[in-house]
């Protein structure tokens, strides 16, 4: 065999950027026929079957499923031969025999050594610089896992900064993975100004950017999936939020998207129980952060009984204990958040509260509405003043200055993360660091009490009263 | 255990004497799933079953003038009408290509040819629309000819689709009147049952039941999953 570097017309090392750490299929490869049959012939890319038949079951070596209902035989009319398909990741494309993943299996790029690559002029508070001290360390360390435990409103990204500065230094790619589009959107600006010299894509489904060839990419979980063994360093953020932990194939992308030597950052305010119990038998280090960046403790919510709660939701009733405080709030010129339990009840109640009241300017939002982005910037621009909302705005979104209302905090889906996580949208500026948080409920839940325990120790561990 | 095709959600499947009895299909959807598929029911256009007050629709007024009443489809018969719910188990199973959803059809696609369809036309032969060379190559499979399959009256292939089948932009009559994409491979003198997946403009089965005519097939009827 003739040695191609020698004989290649192509410049290699533009397509091992763009291929390098991923695992795609024919059509998702930015190149034409003609040059992947050519990169194919020549081993620098390698096709590899997506369906794996083990012994007792079948997995999926994209997505990790294992599951056999998620499996599907498919009568291939090109091939003539029935085939099995999954269906878990069938989103992202089909992978099946007649369309493997494509594979870089040619010489590995050299990703830039940045000197001096922050442009962020901020200063990092004592509590934010010993858990940056701790995410450094362990960029050197091989394999290691940290989890940052911050309360919300600590000022996790600011945080970051110092360990993605030690990375760039020594040529590391870094991927910033979270479960939830919104927060990549929210993220990607702060990052890109914060390192204004380097190349940052964020993926996402619709995104913009599609590539994946910065050496700081931000996505959500899912588009790992398309990634395999490509960065040094690897940061998850919200941990425990819903998709992460509910859905195996994300921590299967994200642990397959990691070098061999890679090292792993995690971030959450409200640690799960499978965190929580690695934490206490020493497997998983971790850095406590208690203290919000502005040096205030965290609003600690009132619980509020309101006697036949749930019949007056069913009713459509705004319970008179929630009018009453609305009326007496302590700042009103503070805008309210007012979580419900479903989109249903959300809408219904916000339908109600617009008839019977002009003095407020109010929308809703759910999870499945279009026009969420915009409403959500209505609401951070002023110009709504009450939003009603479900769990979708718990986490990952920032407002200045805030009351929050939750109307049947005993519901299900009010968790004790997520309870904890919404009260820590209150207070969250300097210049207005209190706020109200009111759960309203007719029985308080295990839910409400530890999310409130949680919260005061929190506060003493921040060392206030 | 079994479990939806739709929403994964597992389902408990009842032993009941009627179960047991009527030998039915093992259930593919969850109950909420299945809720969400609309079948036609009530008044429907003679013509090409679309949901409609009068005998004759709009659409099918249209086409007869179109057409000077010389329209080489007899009639279309569909069973289900083209919601959200519709439109998203159509995208995943034939664009992201999820193949097995096809299951979710069996049963009523087999019901409504035994019921309406297959006694008057014992003699009828069954043609699945096909799709162009390209498109079964990136698809990998004809989801008319998948439905085909849960059929068992005498089918034969004997089209074929030449360009491409991209055809949304166009107005109906620049549709009609644009070149036939169809190739016929065989003439056939018995009466034909043209099967497809959805019935939007019935462009694409007139365009077919004009060539067959042409080429000496007696009639020609069309069954379509969806009235779109
Ligand atoms: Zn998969
Ligand atoms: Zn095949
Ligand atoms: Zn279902
Ligand atoms: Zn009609």
């Amino acid at each position: 065999m003739k040695s191609l570097s020698l004989k290649s017309p192509y410049d290699m090392s533009n397509f091992a950027k763009l291929l390098t750490g991923k695992l795609l299929l024919r059509n998702e490869i930015p190149l034409g026929n003609f040059m992947i049959d050519y990169l194919l012939k020549n081993n620098l890319l390698q096709s590899i079957q997506p369906i794996l038949n083990k012994k007792f079951h079948t997995e999926c070596l994209r997505c990790g499923n294992q599951k056999n209902n998620l499996f599907a035989e498919i009568p291939c009319a090109i091939c003539q031969k029935t085939h099995l398909y999954c269906r878990k990741c069938i989103e992202m494309g089909r992978v099946m025999k007649c369309e493997p993943l494509y594979e870089w299996v040619g010489k590995t790029p050299v990703w830039l050594k940045h000197e001096n690559p922050c442009t962020w002029k901020g200063k990092l508070t004592e509590d934010q610089q010993k858990a940056a001290k701790q995410i450094v360390q362990t960029i050197h360390k091989s394999g290691e896992e940290l989890l940052v435990w911050a309360v919300c409103g600590a000022g996790k990204t600011e945080m970051l900064f110092p360990g993605i500065i030690e990375a760039l230094k020594l040529g590391k790619r870094i991927c910033i993975t979270t479960p939830r589009a919104d927060v990549v959107r929210e993220l990607k600006p702060r990052i890109q100004q914060a390192f204004a010299g380097i190349s940052i894509e964020a993926l996402y489904g619709g995104s913009t950017d599609k590539d994946g060839v910065g050496q700081i990419i931000i996505a959500t979980t899912h588009q790992l999936l398309r990634f395999k063994e490509a960065f040094d360093m690897m940061i998850i953020d919200e941990i425990d939020a819903f998709p992460y932990h509910h859905d195996s194939s994300l921590p299967f992308a994200t642990k397959r998207a990691l070098k061999k030597h890679g090292s792993t950052i995690y971030l959450t305010a409200t640690p799960r129980e499978e965190q929580y119990s690695r934490i206490v038998s020493k497997k998983l280090p971790h850095v406590f952060v208690p203290k919000r960046y502005h040096n205030h403790p965290l609003p600690v919510p009132q619980l509020k009984l309101c006697l036949f709660l749930t019949h007056h939701l069913n009713k459509v009733i705004f319970p008179t204990t929630f009018l009453t405080w609305l009326r007496n709030r302590e700042n009103v010129t503070r805008q309210l958040l007012i979580f419900l339990p479903t989109i249903n009840l959300a809408e219904k109640m916000y339908q109600t509260f617009k008839q019977q009241t002009s003095e407020y300017r109010t929308t809703f939002v759910h999870a499945e509405d279009s026009k969420r982005e915009e409403k959500v910037e209505l609401f951070r621009r002023k110009e709504i003043d009450i939003l009603f909302t479900t769990t979708i705005l718990e986490r990952g979104v920032t407002f200045p200055a805030i009351d929050v209302a939750v109307l049947h905090a005993g519901h299900d889906v009010f968790d004790e993360a997520a309870l904890v996580q919404i009260a820590g949208r209150a207070g969250r500026s300097p210049q207005d660091p209190t706020g109200e948080v009111l759960f309203f409920h007719d029985g308080k839940t295990e839910a409400m009490v530890k999310a409130i325990e949680s919260i005061q120790l929190m506060n003493k561990r921040g060392g206030f009263k | 255990m079994s479990y939806c095709l739709w929403c994964a959600s597992e389902m408990i499947t009842e032993t009941t004497w009627s179960n047991l009895l009527s030998l039915s299909q093992p259930q593919k959807l969850c109950k909420t799933c299945k809720g969400k598929l609309q079948i036609i029911t009530g008044n429907r256009c003679q013509k090409c079953s679309r949901e409609s007050k009068s005998k004759i629709c709009t659409d099918c007024k249209y086409w007869g003038k179109l057409l000077k009443n010389n329209d080489p489809l007899e009639k279309n018969y569909s069973i289900y009408s083209y919601n959200e719910f519709m439109k998203e188990v159509i995208a995943k199973w034939k664009y992201r290509g999820d193949y097995v959803l096809v299951e979710i059809f069996q049963t009523e696609f087999i019901r409504h040819f035994n019921t309406y369809i297959k006694n008057q036309m014992k003699e009828a032969i069954i043609i699945p629309i096909p799709l162009s060379k390209e498109r079964l190559a990136t698809r990998k499979f004809n989801q008319a000819q998948a439905l085909t399959s849960f059929i068992t009256q005498d089918k034969i292939n004997i089209l074929e689709r030449v360009n491409s089948e991209k055809q949304a932009k166009k107005s109906r009559m620049e549709r009609i009147q644009s070149e036939n994409p169809f190739n016929l491979l065989e003439p056939i003198n018995k009466p034909v049952i043209l099967v497809d997946d959805i019935y939007t403009t019935g462009t694409t089965l007139r365009h077919v039941a004009q060539i067959l005519k042409d080429n000496g097939c007696p009639s020609v009827y069309g069954y379509t999953l969806i009235r779109g």
